[in-house]
């Protein structure tokens, strides 16, 4: 069976412990984990986490059901099974911008709509979200002009509402 | 009212009769409140594992949730293999452990050990209360998620200055946990399905597990299999799930299991698992397992579904419920017995001749002692009416070929974790919940040296345990395999030195027998079935003699060593 990328939305209790025990599920079975992003929801008793794992039908059908086994797990959904969903990633990239670059990585910038949030007289720290497909293509274009260092949230996805009236 | 208060107050509303511990400095405070509450019975233990095992036993035979109390630091890592046993059986058990006062919590303190980081992976659920106030709410849902759903240990971890604070207690009469709702009614167009699926099999087997036990539907079950007339096997989980002793029963199948049921297994065209989780020591090589069987699959855990084996009808629910459903359609439908009967017929002549061709058998020696003949004579003069605890190997499979356990309840024996030093700790926990009753352990010289300990808790407790030793002076199992496989190299598995079991039974005050020849069995096991205190049997068995049938670990059940 073929593996495949899927991102699941899992609504946990917010209490300590929860977290450890979703990673421990994880590293205990000999499962994936690509991504996790965890944050408080409106109901503050609530944490979301969404979580990108791989595997096969049967592993993913395990590790949804073993996540809702756990007692502080209120609900998981395969986002990657909903017909259409929402997914982004922010990540915050210093990338070298010497005089003969600058110019260049501004360009890019704007094509991918960008954020410079921090200028120093060598680098450009650049704000960029979006699907992953979207980051991927910003990193690969800046490799050459030179990164100096990374850092990515992990996916978060949403489920898009009907629009059908 | 302080917190260990609290902590005792709640135990009382929870019905707790008995507890299983250990005393220690952060525990004094409940212990002192214990001292006060003569309701509460608490067993004394000799080591921290036999009070978790003993809790483990007492809830395996009574059904019961098992409560077992420890301090912190070493006291509450003792109790870790009781936690994984009960938690791989699915065993309803609320452990307490004291913990440092939180401000010292990450301090690395005197006797501080993070107790509810490491059984995360081996219990059901954990606390660690941080709140005088929310005990009382904790204590209710320990015991309700260790009792409902598929049940299973749960750990309160109880800082010393949470029971030394002060609060009001406001007990929960109901407790609903909105992330926690286990289901126990089955799809009724599932169970539908199953009952198509069985009328239209020819070689149908029912597959029993411990979910049978746990759920108490063997009544159900028997009714179905008789109306249905269906051959019935057990896991070492489900034995006593079915009357060992019913003519419709394979007895156990799997690597220690019998010729008969694992032939049926292997060509059925349909199985229905109850309750079982198709654990590798049932099924063998998984690709090879049952190739022409459709699979409906009665579990409360849907993580039990699909895991191991694929399932053509998976029904989430409770196996009790599953089953009365399933009853309801097959007399709404109303096929005569005799169709039934019918149906099978050809498939039953099979299996009688899978019985005849080999049956579960061993050969008598007239020097040495069979351990089988052991079991058998156990059988014959207990009626097959004792409580039967067993420790882990050779001694286990002997009495689960052996004994024919009739009732649910009646065999406690560590299945999933294989835990030696488990029967005897959980035949304590299992004569304190059933008093007037015949409670043996049948044990090998291995195992029963990892708890013997205890031998002081049953003396003090009066509990006239009759302790089985089938003594070859081997790791038996371990042996039989460097046997088999490993061409006799016996690494590590002859003790030089083994205890007088006799002499040390009677430095404890109980009594010892012995048994070296095959004429001195009878008479030995009636003088002890016959004995009102703690009784320890030396049976010294033939040294080499081995478990079978025997699929090996990996091979597909069909391919049976039988000798």
């Amino acid at each position: 069976m073929a593996e495949k990328k899927h991102t699941l939305s899992v609504l946990v209790e917010n209490t300590p412990g929860a977290l450890a025990r979703i990673a421990g599920l994880f590293s205990g079975r000999g499962f994936n984990i690509d991504s996790l992003c965890v944050a408080e929801t409106l109901d503050p008793t609530l944490s979301h986490l969404t979580l990108v794992t791989r595997g096969d039908e049967l592993i993913i059908e395990q590790i949804i059901k073993q996540l809702r086994r756990l007692i502080d797990v209120y609900k998981v959904v395969d986002v990657t099974e909903e017909e259409e969903f929402v997914e982004r990633e922010m990540a915050l990239i210093k990338v070298r911008a010497e005089k003969e670059t600058r110019a260049e990585v501004l360009r890019m910038c704007d094509i991918f709509r960008c954020k410079v949030v921090d200028v120093s007289p060598r680098t450009y720290t650049i704000e960029v979200t979006g699907p992953q497909s979207k980051l991927q293509a910003v990193i690969e274009l800046l490799k050459p002009i030179g990164i100096k260092e990374i850092v990515r949230t992990g996916l978060i996805a949403m489920k898009r509402e009907k629009k059908s009236v | 009212m302080t917190g260990a208060q609290m902590i005792v107050e709640a135990l009382k509303r929870e019905g707790v009769e008995v507890i299983f511990g250990y005393p220690g400095g952060a525990v004094i405070d409940i212990y002192d409140e214990l001292y006060k509450t003569p309701e509460i019975k608490h067993v004394l233990v000799r080591h921290e594992q036999g009070a978790a095992h003993a809790a483990d036993g007492y809830a395996r035979s009574t059904g019961k949730v098992g409560v077992c109390l420890v301090t912190s630091g070493p006291g509450a890592t003792n109790t870790v293999t009781g936690i994984a046993t009960a938690y791989m059986d699915s065993i309803p058990v609320v452990i307490l452990t004291g913990q440092v006062p939180t401000r010292l919590i990450g301090n690395d303190a005197f006797q501080e050990v993070d107790i509810t980081g490491i059984t995360r992976p081996c219990t059901k659920h954990n606390f660690l209360v941080k709140r005088t106030e929310d005990l009382p709410w904790v204590l209710k849902a320990a015991f309700h998620i260790a009792r409902t759903g598929r049940p299973g240990p749960v750990l309160v971890d109880l800082p010393k200055d949470v029971q030394q604070g002060k609060a009001e207690f406001h007990w929960p009469e109901e407790i609903r946990l909105r992330s926690y709702q286990p289901v126990y009614d089955p799809h009724p167009r599932q169970v539908e399905r199953a009952y198509r699926l069985l009328e239209s099999s020819t070689r149908p087997v029912v597959l029993v597990g411990g979910g049978v036990i746990a759920s108490g539907a063997h009544e159900e079950l028997l009714e179905l299999a008789e109306r249905l007339h269906l051959p019935v096997t057990m896991t070492l989980m489900g034995l006593g799930g079915f009357p060992g002793t019913h003519p419709q029963s394979l007895g156990m199948l799997g690597m220690h299991g019998t010729y008969y049921a694992n032939m049926a297994v292997a060509n059925s065209d349909l199985i229905l698992a109850v309750g079982a989780r198709f654990d590798d020591r049932v099924t063998g090589k998984v690709d090879a397992f049952a190739p022409m069987a459709k699979i409906i699959h009665i579990d409360i855990d849907p993580t039990s579904i699909q895991k191991n084996v694929r399932v053509d009808v998976p029904i989430v629910g409770d196996c009790k419920r599953a089953l009365e459903k399933l009853l309801q359609i097959v007399k709404e439908v109303g096929r005569p017995e005799k169709i039934w009967r019918e149906q099978f017929k050809d498939w039953w002549e099979q299996i009688e001749i899978w019985k005849k061709r080999y049956p579960l058998t061993y050969k008598q020696d007239p020097e040495y002692i069979k351990p089988q003949f052991v079991i058998e004579k156990l059988y014959e003069l207990t009626r097959g009416e004792a409580i039967v605890a067993t420790e882990v190997g050779q001694n286990q499979m002997w009495t689960a070929q052996y004994y024919k356990f009739d009732r649910p309840r009646t065999l406690i024996t560590s299945g999933g974790l294989g835990t030696m030093g488990f029967g005897f700790p959980a035949a304590i926990g299992a004569q304190m919940g059933n008093p007037g009753k015949l409670v043996i352990d049948v044990a090998g010289d291995g195992s029963i040296q990892m708890n013997i300990q205890e031998m002081a808790t049953a003396m003090e407790q009066g509990l006239p345990i009759k302790v089985i030793i089938l003594n070859n002076g081997y790791l038996g199992m371990v042996r039989q395999w460097q046997e088999l496989f490993y061409e006799r190299r016996y690494s590590a598995v002859k003790f030089q030195v083994l205890p007088d079991f006799v002499k040390l039974a009677e430095a404890y005050g109980a009594l010892g027998l012995r048994a070296t020849r095959p004429e001195e069995v009878e008479p030995v096991l009636k003088q002890a079935l016959e004995s009102d205190r703690l009784t320890l049997v030396d049976i010294h068995i033939a040294p080499e003699e081995g478990v079978f049938p025997m699929v090996p670990a990996g091979r597909a059940t069909t391919e049976m060593i039988l000798v």
